[in-house]
């Protein structure tokens, strides 16, 4: 199937996941998140969401525990910056690469 | 009402018929009194209209993209260098698929400075993926700008209307000029499928991905190829729409009924001259003196450059023995641009085993060379009686070098 549906002509996006297409492919480093460090899954209650604020892609849910969306997180790592419990920590992608062979 | 102004007026006039909203404009010779006039007409009220003054016509495209995208009927005009200014943004404005109409008043391009005509000017922003529609007098100056609005409204791709510098913009020239009432029966207001909307902010544009993309919405949303393909499809089927807009001008206003080309002794013509703006009218008189000499010529001058509407120029074209095309601008380092063009229309005219016509090429009248029509009446004649050339040579007329 193709685009011709699709219904414009031209190249057009509105606010919503993953419009600019699947921006997760560019990322070169992924954050993994240690559910026993970061607060609100730790404690099992909604709070902190800090993670969630910063992220400049709002592919971080404000969830407990918050999940993140490696289909459009481009890896930028402000998320694991910004977490106050230091809970995230960037994995490079070959890494995953390699469990996976 | 029928009365006598120079081209650039009758283009002024034009665009207020057409009722446009926006102009932006820098002003550059030749083209000057053109923008003059439109601001006269929005300060004096006559008009309504926005008119901004930038400080370039990069910033002029720009204004008239943005403009454009919010849904208002937008106009610009420029000629040579400030034409080749605004080049990144002429490419946006047909990729955003804006229905821009854009007067160029051609004329040479530096260096060296130059402001006399050719036709280099818009000859070099062919391939932008604009509609170029050439006009010959006055009235098809300000005939053509209607007609370019609703061309460029109904297929969403913006349309450069192109005129010679000096030789109409600034010449006086009597012109019938029509009722504003009668324009708006023909041109009914800009209504875009999509606009600009505060309350539904989207991105126009933006970086687009190689591929194809699922949207925030979950369709198949275009990769740049996609978008780039459309446009070469609708500006195919703009060839047919410009005959159909012809047809429903020529019903309201009584003149038309040459969408593509206009031809002047043609039916049985061995020799066919071809020629893009005044210079085709100039020709008329160069095919006169010709015939009284006994030979079978006419000429061609060629309007809708851009879609190229190959299968009627070559069907139009392919009975004659020779074509002669004599041009105001150069693909440097080749040949004519639209003899280039002319001949790729014949090829499979040829292909098929049918008697293919010779076609010569001559540069002429750059940055603003006289032509005289003895010169041009020597160099027809020299290609009807010489016949084909062995070669591809491209032959220059009025160089004294």
């Amino acid at each position: 199937m193709g685009t011709r549906q699709y219904g414009r002509s031209t190249s057009h996006s509105e606010p919503g996941p993953g419009d600019a297409g699947r921006t997760g492919s560019w990322r070169v480093v992924r954050p993994v998140m240690d559910p026993s460090i970061c607060i609100p899954a730790k404690r099992g209650t909604p709070a902190c969401f800090i993670c969630w604020l910063y992220c400049p892609d709002g592919v971080i849910s404000r969830t407990v525990p918050p999940a993140i969306d490696y289909e459009y997180c481009k890896g930028c790592g402000i998320c694991a910056e910004e977490c106050p419990t230091k809970a995230i920590t960037m994995v490079e992608e070959a890494c995953f690469i390699q469990d996976k062979e | 009402m029928h009365i006598i102004e120079s081209g650039n007026v009758a283009a002024a006039l034009g665009v207020k018929l057409s009722r446009a909203q926006v102009i932006a404009a820098y002003p550059i010779t030749p083209q000057t009194p053109l923008t003059e006039k439109l601001s006269e007409f929005i300060e004096s009220g006559e008009m309504e209209a926005q008119y901004v003054p930038v400080e370039s016509e990069h910033s002029a495209m720009a204004v008239c993209i943005a403009s454009s995208s919010a849904g208002a009927r937008a106009f610009t005009a420029t000629s040579a260098n400030g034409l080749l200014y605004m080049h990144e943004q002429i490419q946006w404005a047909a990729g955003a698929r804006l229905p821009i109409v854009m007067c160029v008043v051609n004329r040479g391009v530096g260096a060296p400075w130059t402001i006399w005509n050719d036709h280099q000017d818009s000859i070099s922003q062919r391939d932008t993926g604009w509609i170029q529609y050439y006009v010959n007098d006055h009235q098809q100056i300000i005939d053509g700008v209607i007609k370019a609005f609703m061309l460029a409204e109904e297929v969403m791709i913006p349309v450069m209307l192109c005129y010679d510098g000096y030789l109409l913009s600034h010449t006086y020239m009597p012109f019938e000029v029509p009722e504003a009432s009668a324009v708006d029966a023909f041109l009914p207001p800009y209504k875009p499928a999509y606009a600009l909307d505060p309350e539904n902010p989207a991105n126009l544009n933006t970086v687009t991905m190689p591929d194809v993309r699922l949207d925030a919405k979950g369709r198949l949303a275009h990769g740049y190829m996609e978008i780039r393909y459309l446009l070469q499809e609708d500006l195919i089927r703009t060839i047919d729409v410009m005959a159909r807009i012809d047809e429903s001008f020529r019903k309201h206003f009584g003149r038309g009924g040459s969408p593509y080309y206009e031809t002047y002794q043609c039916e049985d013509a061995e020799f066919i001259a071809v020629s893009l703006g005044s210079l085709s009218y100039h020709l008329r008189d160069v095919v006169d003196m010709l015939r009284a000499d006994g030979f079978k010529v006419g000429v061609m001058s060629v309007h809708l450059y851009r879609p190229f509407p190959a299968e009627a120029i070559a069907d139009a074209l392919a009975g004659s023995t020779g074509i002669v095309v004599f041009e105001k601008a150069l693909s440097y380092g080749y040949q004519g641009a639209l003899c280039s063009d002319i001949k790729s229309a014949l090829y499979h005219k040829g292909v098929d085993g049918s008697r293919m016509p010779f076609v010569h090429n001559y540069i002429l009248g750059l940055g603003g060379r006289e032509i005289r029509t003895t010169d041009l009446c020597e160099a027809f004649r020299k290609s009807c009686t010489e016949g084909a050339a062995p070669t591809d040579e491209l032959r220059w007329l009025g160089l004294k070098i």
